[in-house]
């Protein structure tokens, strides 16, 4: 592995690579608050280790990027930088999980999920520890950086391992809430971040968060959006738009993708068109999970899968990536009314 | 009336208890891992019935030392010590295999008492160990996690991502034990993926190393007494030298008995071969 990292310029510091987001430009002007889900797991889980010994942290040198360090600066004799070496440190983290401890190991989604995919298939969910893998920067977060450093099948790989949790943090409150809810969790968990930016979502920590239960974000009687992670804000905003012109659209917020809340999808489905939004290939993501369930409920609701469609994208920042894949409020915006005009 | 057995020979014992069941779960699979367990027999006997920290009567418990069999493919000569041992009917074990059993060619952690991990996905086990090594840092608990490796595992890219860790952490309570039967699957590993010079690639990365004859006993439990407790100090390597198939003429050093299966007229030749052997004190 030779591959360079941007452990500095994903951090706080360097904002050349994210200066043409038009997300970051939204929260500047004060239309949304900015919140930075990936910096704040190191100090929840250090609140949290205050009072449980069992909370350990690992990373790949990305403390600094991904704010671990605040918990390394609490709690070093609980904190590992394992260097460059994502497959042995989920692996450790696999051992230390067998003795009751419950690690929680921050890295890039691309390496975490791809090159660590073995690891935590084979040494975290099939024995069942009790690992936390945070996979920060997901999707195509880290923009230019290319394909190398993006993470569009992390779900769809995650979602075929038995006995694993697989869930996305829209905000910064919402990843506290999973945070606290993980240390109890059965089992292994895949919890999928974005890159530390994304506006606010969830006003307060949502205390009743559980895996598994999705969350009705808002309500709609023509198309319901179901989304996750990253794109529950947009999706957002781009029901505002929608309402606009005159359409009524619903919002779910589908954090957990893997056990899926199947009671949601029936609910989303019954106003008859559901839209699925996801940072992340239209196959076997969070489009797939409900194009099964819609499946096995025998639904006659019509299903978009909105998302990165089935090629490595192009080079350019995260906003411009949002807007060329239409992932942003006036992209959703318009796919839903193509789709609903299509519809008929 | 006879004495008890001194150390040496309750291990070889025991040892000749690991061949002849290998024999055993292997005519009910219908095929086995004969070779690589037959080069590991004495090493897993000296840890089970001389080295360990165990209680099998509690196989959670959480002082005891770990064991990890990272060449999973070996697990057929653990079943019958953890058998032995206590830690679930020796009648279980008829089920080798069949479906539903709990004994599969790799353990499994999560259906069999006394395997401290999972393992057969080779290259994982070393990680394993220094995580448990480490987590008894975290707990301020003094147990050693000892982790078999194969020598053709060492091609395995992860095992020296551990050995760099292992040695950067000072894990002085991780044990590393390499069953240097020096035959892969496609040939001798020299020829396939040269693990050498073993010692010397680990001892540069921090590690404290001995190499034995890994069938001599004596020398085994030597390297066992010669082993530091120390946490913050260097992980512990011990390479033993042994012969893949130790035991059965035509299996020794013949790569086509990686996996295999003998007839029913070799099996009680073998079966023969391996008591009358071991009554040689070979």
């Amino acid at each position: 592995m030779a591959t360079e990292r941007p452990s500095r310029e994903a951090g706080l510091d360097q904002s050349e690579v994210f200066r043409g987001d038009l997300r970051a430009k939204e929260s500047e002007s004060g239309v949304t608050r900015r919140s930075i889900p990936a910096f704040v797991a190191g100090e929840e889980l250090a609140d949290l280790a205050d009072h449980d010994g069992r909370v350990v942290v690992l990373t790949a040198d990305l403390a600094s990027a991904n704010r671990l360090n605040d918990f390394a600066a609490r709690h070093p004799e609980r904190f590992f930088n394992m260097g460059i070496a994502e497959k042995n440190m989920i692996s450790v983290a696999a051992g230390l999980a067998s003795t009751g401890l419950v690690p929680f190991v921050g890295t890039f989604a691309s390496f975490a999920a791809l090159l660590g995919y073995e690891q935590v298939r084979t040494d975290c969910a099939y024995p069942g520890m009790a690992v936390r893998v945070l996979a920060h920067h997901s999707g195509m977060s880290l923009g230019y950086y290319g394909s190398s450093h993006h993470a569009l099948e992390d779900l769809a790989a995650m979602r075929a391992v038995a006995d694993l949790t697989v869930a996305c943090a829209s905000d910064a409150n919402q990843l506290r809430a999973m945070l606290r809810a993980s240390i109890d969790l059965p089992g292994a968990l895949y919890l999928r971040l974005g890159r530390g930016r994304d506006p606010e979502v969830y006003e307060r920590v949502p205390e009743d968060f559980r895996f598994g239960a999705a969350t009705r974000l808002r309500d709609g009687r023509d198309v319901t959006i179901v989304t996750t992670g990253s794109e529950v804000h947009p999706s957002l905003a781009a029901a505002e738009l929608l309402a606009t012109r005159g359409l009524s659209v619903g919002v779910i917020d589908m954090a957990t993708i893997k056990p899926l809340d199947v009671e949601a999808v029936r609910d989303a489905q019954t106003c008859g068109v559901v839209v699925t939004v996801e940072e992340h290939s239209v196959i076997g993501g969070l489009g797939g999970a409900v194009a099964e369930t819609l499946c096995d409920l025998r639904s006659s609701a019509a299903l978009l899968r909105h998302g990165v469609p089935d090629q490595y994208v192009e080079i350019g920042p995260p906003a411009a990536l949002y807007a060329h894949y239409r992932l942003d409020p006036p992209g959703i915006t318009e796919v839903v009314l193509t789709f609903v005009s299509s519809l008929g | 009336m006879t004495s008890a057995p001194t150390p040496a020979e309750l291990v070889a014992q025991k040892a000749l208890m690991v061949r002849l069941e290998t024999l055993r779960l292997s005519r009910i699979a219908g095929a086995g891992h004969y070779s690589g367990t037959f080069s590991a027999a004495e090493l897993l006997a000296a840890l089970y019935y001389r080295q360990l920290r165990l209680d099998p009567a509690n196989p959670r418990w959480p002082e005891r030392d770990r064991f990890i069999l990272s060449k999973g493919h070996a697990a057929i000569g653990l079943y019958p010590i953890l058998a032995d041992l206590g830690y679930f009917d020796a009648s279980l074990l008829d089920s080798y295999t069949r479906l539903g059993s709990p004994f599969g060619d790799h353990p499994d952690m999560r259906k069999i008492p006394g395997i401290d991990f999972s393992s057969g996905s080779l290259g994982h086990g070393l990680s394993i160990g220094l995580g448990m090594a480490l987590a008894g840092r975290v707990s301020r608990r003094d147990y050693r996690v000892y982790v078999m490796v194969g020598d053709g595992e060492l091609a395995e890219g992860q095992v020296w991502e551990a050995a760099m860790a292992a040695g950067h952490f000072g894990a002085g309570r991780l044990v590393c034990l390499v069953d240097r039967n020096r035959l892969g699957i496609d040939g001798p590993t020299e020829d396939v993926m040269a693990a050498e010079p073993i010692e010397a690639r680990f001892a540069a990365f921090g590690w404290s190393c001995q190499r034995i004859d890994g069938h001599d006993v004596d020398a085994v439990l030597g390297a066992f007494e010669a082993l530091g407790d120390a946490d913050y100090a260097p992980p512990q390597l011990i390479v033993a030298d042994t012969v893949k198939g130790r035991g059965v003429a035509r299996m020794e050093n013949d790569v086509n008995w990686h996996v295999g299966n003998l007839g029913p007229e070799d099996y009680e030749d073998v079966r023969r071969e391996l008591i009358e052997g071991a009554s040689r004190g070979h």
